[in-house]
């Protein structure tokens, strides 16, 4: 799976769709939104692939816990990578978007907090990790945290934006979008070219690091062996 | 055809399960922590002068504040007091002496009765904490009785995250800065539905929602619970 070509292709194939069709497409005219609305491609698709990275990582860090295989370990850390570096480019696309349409890039909106609270909570992760010193314990802590904060925060960032009013559409119902607001051309683009592809984007990149890790784990085994 | 296996399904019902078979342990281990409490009152007072030099502080700069201030000094006291509070349950035991708890008891006694002790530690120091903000910062509570509810409550959520935390903490270097570090992003949406919920102790006017927020948090809770008992005993082998 890791290695094989067919889906990279895919890959490839839904971002030019997205760009292409993405930027050339028509689009609802909307007042304020304009042709901002565009960025629906990107700064959405964004989040929908941060969410699924997590959630990978976590499923990594049970398995982790439920086997001790290092391997396991490896690619939640690379997952929960790829999910901040996701969630750093949703970030600052929603706040390009909010300059032109709410007038400033940040404005306190109760989503764009919860959004910087999931960066740090994950960056913790990160300081957790490299203040242990044993690889096993690093590991194993950092199992137990990933999994415990993804428990903590997803309820917070499916629940609690629903309860607060926002600037971001759809108001007190879905946090991530109003489904009235596009339409059917754009939908199409949304669903089958912009998440599909930006995630499979992410996920190759995390690919390519994990053979990469998992190929220095192999390097350091083989030199304790020949010590 | 190959079953799915489901065992681990069916160990962790049974450690969540079986705990009233444990309850004599926990109940020691509770027992031995408000012995040491008593004993050595290092958390008791060194909280309690923490406290009242803060609020002595803040009552100084600021005199008697209006009630979002009041109420948001409140929960950040609270927030601070829990973390010096809960951090010295893990970071105090010595490895010897975890070695021998260890050899004794088993993880989840061990884990649920720190859950328990600190608990009641911040109730105590919530009630406390009340006190001295009446007495220095003056009253805006429309309903006092409700906000001291809330405020019990509200150290109960805060105290199970931060002894989670706390357990994490101790097994990596700088235990105390990490708390910090793992701690005020996790904790902010919960004290954020607190600050919310305790709006009624200020207003006689009844909100909508509040059952909604007072389920949220309590379902927060069971899950942190569960969690730690399911996860607790990975932290504790070396």
């Amino acid at each position: 799976m890791l290695r094989s070509t067919w889906w990279k292709i895919l890959c490839v194939i839904f971002l030019l769709y997205t760009f292409i069709a993405g930027f050339l497409g028509g689009v609802p005219v909307k007042p304020i939104l304009n042709e901002t609305i565009r960025n629906l491609y990107f700064h959405v698709a964004m989040w929908f692939s941060m969410m699924i990275f997590f959630i990978i990582s976590v499923v990594y860090s049970i398995k982790y816990l439920r086997t001790n295989n290092i391997g396991f370990d490896i690619y939640a850390v690379e997952y929960a990578k790829a999910g901040i570096v996701f969630g750093a480019l949703g970030l600052t696309t929603g706040a390009i978007w909010a300059r032109y349409t709410w007038g400033a890039f940040w404005s306190n909106d109760p989503k764009q907090i919860g959004a910087a609270i999931a960066l740090l909570i994950y960056l913790a992760y990160f300081v957790l990790r490299n203040s242990i010193t044993d690889i096993d314990k690093r590991s194993r802590i950092g199992a137990v945290y990933n999994i415990f904060a993804f428990a903590m925060l997803f309820p917070t960032i499916w629940i609690i934006p629903r309860l607060v009013e926002s600037l971001h559409p759809g108001g007190m119902g879905n946090p991530a979008l109003n489904t009235g607001d596009i339409d059917s051309r754009m939908r199409v683009i949304f669903w089958f070219g912009a998440i599909p592809g930006w995630t499979l984007l992410g996920t190759w990149i995390t690919t390519l690091r994990i053979r990469l890790q998992l190929l220095s784990e192999k390097k350091l085994q083989n030199a304790e062996k020949n010590f | 055809m190959a079953y799915p296996n489901i065992r681990w399904a069916y160990t962790i019902f049974a450690q969540i399960f079986f705990i009233p078979g444990q309850l004599k342990h926990i109940f020691t281990l509770f027992k031995k922590d408000i012995l040491l409490e008593i004993r050595q009152q290092y958390s008791f007072y060194g909280v309690l002068l923490y406290v009242a030099s803060t609020i002595f502080v803040l009552y100084m700069v600021m005199g008697q504040p209006e009630e979002t201030i009041w109420k948001a000094l409140f929960w950040m006291i609270q927030l601070f007091i829990c973390i010096n509070a809960v951090a010295k349950s893990f970071l105090q035991e010595s490895r010897g002496r975890l070695l021998y708890f260890y050899s004794i008891a088993g993880a989840r006694q061990f884990i649920i009765a720190k859950l328990l002790f600190n608990s009641a530690l911040m109730i105590v120091m919530s009630l406390l904490s009340f006190l001295l903000f009446q007495l220095l910062l003056g009253s805006p509570l429309e309903s006092p009785f409700t906000f001291v509810l809330i405020s019990c409550f509200g150290g109960i959520s805060l105290s199970l995250v931060f002894t989670f935390l706390a357990a994490i903490a101790a097994r990596a270097q700088q235990s105390a800065a990490l708390m910090a570090i793992m701690g005020f992003p996790l904790i902010i949406p919960q004290l954020l539905l607190l600050i919310k919920l305790s709006s009624i102790a200020f207003s006689s006017v009844l909100q909508s929602g509040l059952t909604f927020i007072i389920l949220l948090l309590a379902s927060f809770d069971v899950m942190i619970v569960v969690l730690a008992i399911i996860l607790f005993p990975f932290l504790w082998k070396d």
